[in-house]
Parts: C-alpha cells; sequence; structure tokens
C-alpha cells in the first residue's frame, strides 16, 4: 500500500473574516446562524498504512508486543542455531553420551558448568563427563547432549525449523485453500453454497485424529505426511470464517460499484472483497498456527512423526523423556522452546484479534 | 425443532457412512490377499474366497461391512495380540480411556468453571491478569509437558502418586494422567467462561437484579453463571478431540492400559485391522457427542432453537 498524505484544512467562516472579504459590512452585521455553534466540521486524518496502523495498535498490548519478541528470536535461533555449533544434529559422538550442560563464560559464575549430580546406590554422586574425554575442557556442548551423544542444542533448533515449517505451512493452506473455499461459497451461494457447506460439515464430522493416523497408515511417516494431514484439517476454521465475511460483505455497495464498472468475479471477490476482511483473516490464521505446531509435536511425541535421524521438538521430548529421572536437563531445552513457541503464537493471535477486532470470538 | 434434529441427525450418518466407506476402501487398497499360500490350487483360492464372500460383488460388501461396524464386530488383531477379536481388546480397554477422560473433564471442568469466574469477576484488574495468563499457558502447552511434568514432581521427587499407572492401585493411580488430561480442558473452559461472563455482567437484566437487591452469592452462581455456561456446551466438541489427542500421548506417558496407547502401538506396528476399528470408534463417539451438543443447545437456548428455525425454513 502506498503512503498518501492527504491533509485538508477545514476552515469555518467567523463573522470576524467576513468584514477582511466585504470591506464595507462590519462585523455586526452578521450572526451566526447557529449561535455558538459550528455548522460544519470537515476532519480528515492523515491515512494510514494497514501495517502502520497495525503496529500502531498492536504496540499498546505488552503480552501481544513480547511473544512477538519471542519468536522472532526463535526464529533467528532456528535459522542461526546449528551453524554456530560445531557439531550436527544427527552426529553420535561416541564417549559424548549424557553430558550436562556447559556454556563458556556462565559456566564462570556456577551455572551451566557440565558438572550434574545424580543419584548413586550411595547417596548422591557429582559427575563431570567432561573431565573423563581428551581435550574436555574446551568442549562445550550448550544444552548438554543426549543418551546417544548428539548434541541437544543442534538438534533443538533443528526441531524448531521444522515447528516453524509447520507453521509457515498452516498459514499458508488457510490462505490457499480455506479462504478460497469459504469466499467462493459465500460469494455465489444458493447451490454452490449448498454443496460445499455440506462438504465442509461432513469433513468436519471425521475428527483430525483419525484423518492423521489414516494418513500415515497410507502415507509412511515423515515429513509429507503430516503436511498432507495439516493441509487436510487445518483450513476448515477459516472456510468458515470467509464465508460468513463474504456474506456480510457481497451487497454492500462498493462491491456493486464495481460490479456495474464490469468487474469479474474474481476481481470482486479477491481485490474488492478480501482487502476489506483481511484483518479477520489475519487473526484467524495466527490461531492457527498454534494447533498446527501442536499437531505435528504431537505425532512426533507418540512416535509415528518425522523419522529418525531428523529432530523435531515432539521426537526430541519423547526421545529424552525416557531418561527424565537420571538427566532432568536433556528434556527442558525442547519443551522450553515449544512451550514458548505455542505460548508466543497464542498471545501474538490473542493482542491480534484484541488490537483489530475484539469482537471475534475464540474458536 | 423437529426438522433441525433430523437434519443434523442425517448428517451425522451421512458422516459415519462416509467413513466407513473410507476404512473400506482402505481395506480393499492394502496390498496382498491373506490366502496366497502356494500349496492353494485356484479352484480351492477360490473355494475360500467364496466362503468368506470376498467374490461378492464391492457393493454387498460394503453393506456386509457396514453391519460388521455397527455391530461392533471387527475382526481379529494381526500382530499385536495375535488372533483376538478386537472388540476383545476394546471391552477391558475403553473403560479405562473413558474412566480418565470422564474424570479429566470432570476436573477440568470444575477448576476452569472456577477460574473463568474469578477473572471474569476481577475483570481489569490484576486477579483477572493471572487468572488469564494461566489459562493461555494450558492451551499453550501440551497436555505430555504437563503430564512429564507432573510425572516428574509428584511421581518421582515426592513420590505421592505412583510414576506409572497400575490398576492394582485403583483410583490413586488415575489421579496424575486425568490432572494432566485436565489441563487444556480446564483452560478453554476457563477463557469461554471469562468471556461469557463478562458479556452477561454487561447485560441490562443483571442491573435490574441488583437493584431489586438480589445477594451477590445468588446472583453470580443462579443468574450470571447459568446464562454463561449455555454456550459452553459448545466448546464440549473441540474439549472432546483435545480429550482424545491427549489421552494418546498422557496413556503412553503413564503406561495406561486404554485405547489411545493401543492406537499407537498399532500405528507403529501396523495392525491395521485395530487402527481401522479404534479410527472408527473415536469417529462414532465424536459424531455422536457433536449430535448431542447441538441439539441439547437447541434444547437449552430457546434463542438459538428460533433462529435456528429460521434459518431453515
Amino acid at each position: 500500500m502506498t503512503k498518501s498524505n492527504v491533509e485538508f484544512q477545514a476552515r469555518e467562516i467567523r463573522p470576524e473574516d467576513a468584514s477582511t472579504l466585504f470591506p464595507d459590512l462590519k462585523a455586526e452585521d452578521f450572526r451566526m446562524l447557529h449561535e455558538g455553534e459550528v455548522s460544519q466540521m470537515d476532519e480528515v486524518y492523515e491515512v494510514e498504512s494497514f501495517w502502520r496502523d497495525l503496529h500502531l495498535r498492536l504496540r499498546k498490548h505488552k503480552g501481544a508486543m513480547i511473544s512477538l519478541y519471542v519468536i522472532v528470536i526463535l526464529i533467528i535461533m532456528a535459522i542461526i542455531g546449528p551453524l554456530t555449533s560445531p557439531y550436527s544434529y544427527k552426529e553420535q559422538i561416541a564417549k559424548h553420551e549424557s553430558m550436562a550442560p556447559r556454556i563458556p563464560v556462565i559456566e564462570k559464575i556456577g551455572i551451566f558448568t557440565g558438572k550434574e549430580t545424580i543419584q548413586g546406590r550411595r547417596g548422591p554422586i557429582e559427575l563431570d563427563q567432561y573431565s573423563k574425554i581428551p581435550d574436555g575442557d574446551k568442549t562445550y556442548h550448550y544444552f548438554g547432549t543426549d543418551v546417544l551423544g548428539r548434541d541437544i542444542y543442534t538438534r533443538t533448533w533443528m526441531g524448531t525449523r521444522i515447528s516453524l515449517y509447520i507453521a509457515l505451512l498452516a498459514v499458508l493452506v488457510d490462505v490457499l485453500f480455506g479462504l478460497s473455499f469459504g469466499m467462493i461459497s459465500g460469494f455465489y451461494g444458493g447451490r454452490v453454497d449448498m454443496v460445499m457447506q455440506r462438504i465442509l460439515e461432513v469433513i468436519n464430522g471425521i475428527p483430525s485424529l483419525v484423518v492423521v493416523t489414516l494418513m500415515i497408515l497410507i502415507l509412511k511417516p515423515g515429513l509429507l505426511s503430516i503436511t498432507v494431514a495439516i493441509a487436510l484439517t487445518g483450513w476448515i476454521g477459516m472456510a468458515r470464517m470467509a464465508r460468513a465475511e463474504m456474506l456480510k460483505m457481497k451487497n454492500r455497495e462498493f462491491v456493486l460499484a464495481a460490479r456495474s464498472l464490469g468487474a469479474r468475479p474474481i476481481t470482486l471477490m479477491y481485490r474488492e472483497i478480501l482487502p476489506n476482511i483481511f484483518s479477520k483473516i489475519l487473526i484467524m490464521s495466527m490461531f492457527s498456527i498454534p494447533n498446527a505446531i501442536f499437531m505435528e509435536a504431537f505425532l512426533a511425541f507418540i512416535g509415528i512423526g518425522i523419522p529418525m535421524p531428523m529432530a523435531s521438538l515432539g521426537s526430541l521430548i519423547n526421545e529424552n523423556f525416557k531418561s527424565l529421572t537420571a538427566h532432568p536437563y536433556m528434556i527442558i531445552p525442547p519443551v522450553l522452546v515449544l512451550a514458548l513457541l505455542m505460548l508466543g503464537f497464542n498471545l501474538l493471535a490473542d493482542g491480534l484479534r484484541d488490537a483489530l477486532d475484539p469482537s471475534m470470538k475464540e474458536l | 425443532m423437529k426438522k433441525y434434529i433430523l437434519k443434523r441427525l442425517g448428517l451425522s450418518i451421512g458422516t459415519l457412512l462416509l467413513i466407513i466407506l473410507i476404512l473400506f476402501s482402505l481395506m480393499q487398497l492394502m496390498p496382498g490377499s491373506p490366502f496366497n499360500d502356494e500349496k492353494l490350487s485356484p479352484a480351492q483360492q477360490e473355494r475360500i474366497r467364496d466362503h468368506y464372500g470376498l467374490n461378492d460383488p464391492i457393493p454387498t460388501q460394503f453393506v456386509r461391512y457396514v453391519g460388521q461396524m455397527v455391530r461392533f464386530d471387527f475382526g481379529s488383531s494381526y500382530n499385536i495380540s495375535k488372533d483376538t477379536p478386537v472388540s476383545e481388546l476394546l471391552k477391558t480397554r475403553l473403560p479405562v480411556s473413558l474412566g480418565l477422560g470422564g474424570l479429566a473433564i470432570l476436573i477440568g471442568s470444575f477448576f476452569g468453571l472456577f477460574l473463568g469466574l474469578y477473572a471474569a469477576l476481577r475483570h481489569h484488574r490484576i486477579g483477572d491478569t493471572i487468572a488469564t495468563f494461566i489459562a493461555v499457558l494450558g492451551v499453550s502447552i501440551p497436555s505430555y509437558v504437563f503430564a512429564l511434568l507432573l510425572m516428574y514432581v509428584f511421581g518421582h521427587k515426592l513420590d505421592w502418586f505412583p510414576m506409572l499407572f497400575n490398576a492394582k492401585l485403583g483410583f490413586i493411580s488415575y489421579v496424575l494422567p486425568s490432572v494432566a488430561l485436565s489441563v487444556s480442558a480446564m483452560a478453554t473452559i476457563a477463557r469461554f467462561t471469562r468471556t461469557e461472563m463478562i458479556e452477561v455482567f454487561q447485560q441490562d437484566y443483571m442491573l435490574l437484579l441488583e437493584a431489586k437487591g438480589i445477594s451477590r452469592t445468588r446472583l453470580i452462581l443462579l443468574h450470571a453463571l447459568r446464562n454463561a455456561s449455555i454456550p459452553l456446551v459448545t466448546v464440549l466438541g473441540p474439549l472432546v478431540v483435545n480429550l482424545m489427542t491427549g489421552s494418546l500421548v498422557v496413556e503412553k506417558i503413564f503406561s495406561v492400559p486404554g485405547i489411545g496407547q493401543l492406537m499407537i502401538n498399532a500405528i507403529q506396528s501396523n495392525d491395521y485391522n485395530i487402527v481401522l476399528s479404534l479410527a472408527f470408534v473415536y469417529s462414532a463417539m465424536y459424531i455422536g457427542i457433536m449430535l448431542i451438543v447441538d441439539i441439547l443447545y437447541g434444547i437449552l437456548d430457546p434463542r438459538i432453537r428460533l433462529t435456528k428455525e429460521a434459518k431453515n425454513d
């Protein structure tokens, strides 16, 4: 959207001004038609672009802003995290099994020193795996390693990449499929709407758990089957909302105006109506992100998600929860990142709704 | 109303039939045949196929399949427990899962209502912010994270509850799994109750009641909560979905012998018969509950009944 400055200054004509316009008349010869009232006042504000307006409104929501920053940091870490680590996500380093987290500099203040206390037969024992390996004092595993000797730091950020891919996918499916389905259904109405709504209701009647498991049964577990499963189930909410909004919008004057100028249905839908329901679409697609991330992590957790050497936050939690009682540090990074991601997207969606459209209900 | 119920009923049956059709075609598409033993002559194979009705036209087979599904005759398990009828497996496992789910709903709705009510009464104050944040936390954090946390703190560190489910211990081993399962339900209900209560408090009839001098407790419990809880019926659908997915992971973590765990094992060991029958059971439960919710909603709130009727006519 281009930013254009439109400035009008409404001027009211007061009796004093009149004397300058007509020198032979005095101010007393005039009186206000409505005493004390200004009969007309035009106020024209500077045109704000949608994104600038959104930014201004969102800035007031502390929770949403904090979550936005958290999400941005997580995205940056997902991109650069694996690159900043000397270890690869699938490399199993011999003798580096189950090492506690150790971070340079911070270790000096006594935390993340690479030492861990485990429950031995004769009481607690303090263990320092780093002293047992060659070059141990120069080795750093920021989040520690798992029971197979893989660096948890690298794996966590690899898993975050998967979750972010799923988030992007959820938005794409929502916008490309759900939005078009709902808009077409609402725009054409009548029999088209009837058929499309029945299809929607039937698909909505199948629990997504069943759709997902059947997809995995047909395709092999992997990114493809998860993608298809999310594509099949994720768009229903958006389609419903887009239809409802379309029904509200399609009889408005500006649509009629465009129609009488000869706009084709596709232009009406995407150029005329879509910009007017954009904020609702934005909110709705934000709400579908946490659901999709949850679904992927859930599948990975029960062991039918991304296959082995690849890491996903869900599969990391699954692998490491077996050593929960012995080495609790292993499970903390993926749990924390997953929780922050989910919380961040949920709070951001809440904030967006409050800022743009408080009347929208939770779905 | 009658017309509406009939329409919903038709739609539900249609959906269920579609699901059975999908499951049936999956069965047809699975590669291989159960009778490809080389010792059997083609004539013998033909006779066996005849015996099991595999030579009948596909529609006839489908009708028979629907009949079997509706009578809960799901065939036998392939790998997990060989040749045991799936319905036998379900008979012992379903009550455990249903008990867990029921308990989770009870805990979730009690604390959810409480939290939502508290937040609404403290609207725009610090209590509201805290309660809302707890609710967002509950919605955002997957139930298995809570399950692991509970297991670590109350099972391992404090040792108050058994870490793994043990049917012999009775009720006490239900506590941790059902609490873990109830968190998302609690959060959903709390968020919903809060929005509804705030809306109800702004209504004119609340002011009228207050003007007539009703006590605060009566006002909240009898009038506000009652009106606010009607729309709560609508969250029951999403809630059941939450519980289904939640039960899979929670049962896995606490090794509860329920249908969720059976489902995971069956998917991992390619036990198609179990997966397909469980898919049917889950779908039937979901569709049934959605049907009840829709009908109940119409009965509970006359305003909705009227608008829905107007829309249908």
